[in-house]
Order: C-alpha cells, then sequence, then structure tokens
C-alpha cells in the first residue's frame, strides 16, 4: 500500500563526481523528515551508490587515519535514510537499474536495494505524488 | 616543468571526499615535487572567498564528522609555496568582494592571462 503521499526520485550521477549527489540525499532526508514516502530510482552510474565494496580510507594530506577521517561512503547514507524511514514508519525504497548494474559489476548493494528495470520507474513515478529527475551533465 | 591547474566547477563532490578533489591533487603532486600553482576561474573562484563553512550535514541517521574546509585547503595550499589566482571579473559576476578574498590568493583580470600562461610549461584545465 502506497503512503498517501510520496514521492519519487531518479539520480543518475555517480558517487564521489558531482555536489548534486548530496544535495540529492539531502532532499531525501528532507523528504523522509517530512513526512513524505520516498522511492528512490538510481539510473546508470547512480546504482553505484548502493555499493557496500566502497571503503573509507586514511587522508595522509589531511593527516588524518583511517578512524579520524571518517570519511563518507553513500551506500552508508542509504542505510542512514533506511533507519531513518524505519524509525518514522516511513516508505523508503531504492530501486537499481538492473542492466546499469550488469554494465558496472554492482553486484554487493546495500540489503534491501533491488533490481529494476525503467518499468519500475514508470510504476514508481505513476503512483507518487511527484516525481524529480536529477539527471548527469 | 611549471604547471598551471586551472580549476573552474566549484564544490564538485566536495561534502563527500571532504575536499576540492583538484586542490587535494594539487597539494599531492606538490608533495611529490611539482612545482605547480592554481587558477581559479567560474564557478571556483568561490574557493577564494574566506569564512566558508559547509558544517552541519545530515542525511538520515548519520551525520558528517568532517566537512570539507575549502579555506583550509587554499590556504595549506599558499604555505606549500604555491601561487594562486582568480579570475577579477569572474568574482565580480558573483558578488564576491575583493575584500572576501583568502590572504595572499593573487586577483587577475582576463587581460592577464594569455601573460600568466606563458609562465608555465604544462597548462592543466579541471
Amino acid at each position: 500500500m502506497v503512503p498517501a503521499k510520496s514521492l519519487t526520485f531518479l539520480l543518475m550521477d555517480a558517487p564521489y563526481e558531482q555536489t548534486r549527489t548530496a544535495t540529492a540525499f539531502r532532499l531525501l532526508d528532507a523528504a523522509l523528515r517530512l513526512g513524505f514516502g520516498v522511492r528512490v530510482f538510481a539510473y546508470e552510474g547512480a546504482v553505484s551508490l548502493a555499493s557496500t565494496l566502497q571503503k573509507p580510507h586514511a587522508n595522509a594530506i589531511h593527516g588524518r587515519s583511517l578512524e579520524e577521517e571518517d570519511h563518507p561512503t553513500p551506500h552508508v547514507w542509504i542505510s542512514a535514510l533506511v533507519q531513518l524511514a524505519q524509525e518514522r514508519g516511513a516508505q523508503f525504497e531504492w530501486v537499481n537499474c538492473g542492466l546499469c548494474v550488469d554494465e558496472r559489476g554492482v553486484t554487493e548493494v546495500v540489503s534491501g536495494v533491488r533490481r529494476g528495470s525503467p518499468a519500475d520507474f514508470w510504476k514508481m513515478a505513476s503512483e507518487s505524488d511527484n516525481t524529480l529527475v536529477i539527471p548527469t551533465r | 616543468m611549471r604547471v598551471l591547474q586551472i580549476i573552474e566547477p566549484a564544490y564538485r563532490a566536495t561534502l563527500e571526499e571532504q575536499d576540492d578533489t583538484v586542490l587535494w591533487f594539487t597539494r599531492a603532486i606538490r608533495g611529490a615535487g611539482a612545482p605547480a600553482d592554481v587558477l581559479l576561474i567560474g564557478t571556483a573562484v568561490s574557493y577564494a572567498a574566506r569564512g566558508q563553512s559547509a558544517e552541519g550535514l545530515e542525511i538520515g541517521t548519520w551525520s558528517q564528522r568532517h566537512p570539507p574546509a575549502i579555506e583550509l585547503e587554499v590556504t595549506k595550499l599558499l604555505e606549500s609555496g604555491a601561487r594562486i589566482s582568480a579570475v577579477t571579473e569572474d568574482l565580480e559576476e558573483r558578488g564576491i568582494s575583493a575584500r572576501s578574498i583568502i590572504r595572499g590568493v593573487e586577483l587577475l583580470s582576463r587581460d592577464a592571462l594569455s601573460g600568466l600562461f606563458g609562465q608555465y610549461d604544462r597548462i592543466w584545465k579541471w
């Protein structure tokens, strides 16, 4: 059952490439905090956002160890959104484009993230109150 | 071999990387012996402005411990001996006052760029 108010987002940028990624995650966070159900379709490079093979690292230029650096990984951001949604009893769904996954070998992803196709995006958009596409440039 | 790094897009993945990747790269190659300088153009002239803060990012139950500190990155590069310049017209178009510029950053007009380029053996545009 889809909640009365939900938003669908299509993300396209790969992690660690554009400021749009952090902006998109801030929008997802804000939508959940405002009580919206959130559905995400990750297309092209954005499927790598959910990869659990991302690893934080130390940074000699910053002069910080692995623990001190506490480097962000977008897959942790997705898990943090899942946790927030669970705490608030809100819907949160993340679908990775399956062909994009195959192209990039993104085989290990955050629990709950599933494969899909543009047809899933169309279904999500049709069932949502509005849709925001955030394409790569 | 003197190198000029021209940076145009600003804040490209800075929250994920906790720095600007080209400023970081420049510091890294300078550490390896490269006499690399920086020219800020377009939106990247914002990096020359003092007093920026990216603190407070929260996503779900995660919060950022180390936001990017662009002013510190620029200052560290200057301290390493790098020359950092910013294009005056690009600053003016964005309403960034010369008074708000990080000490040590050189302001150059577009007319002066050809003279700057002539001082380098390699110019890499990012």
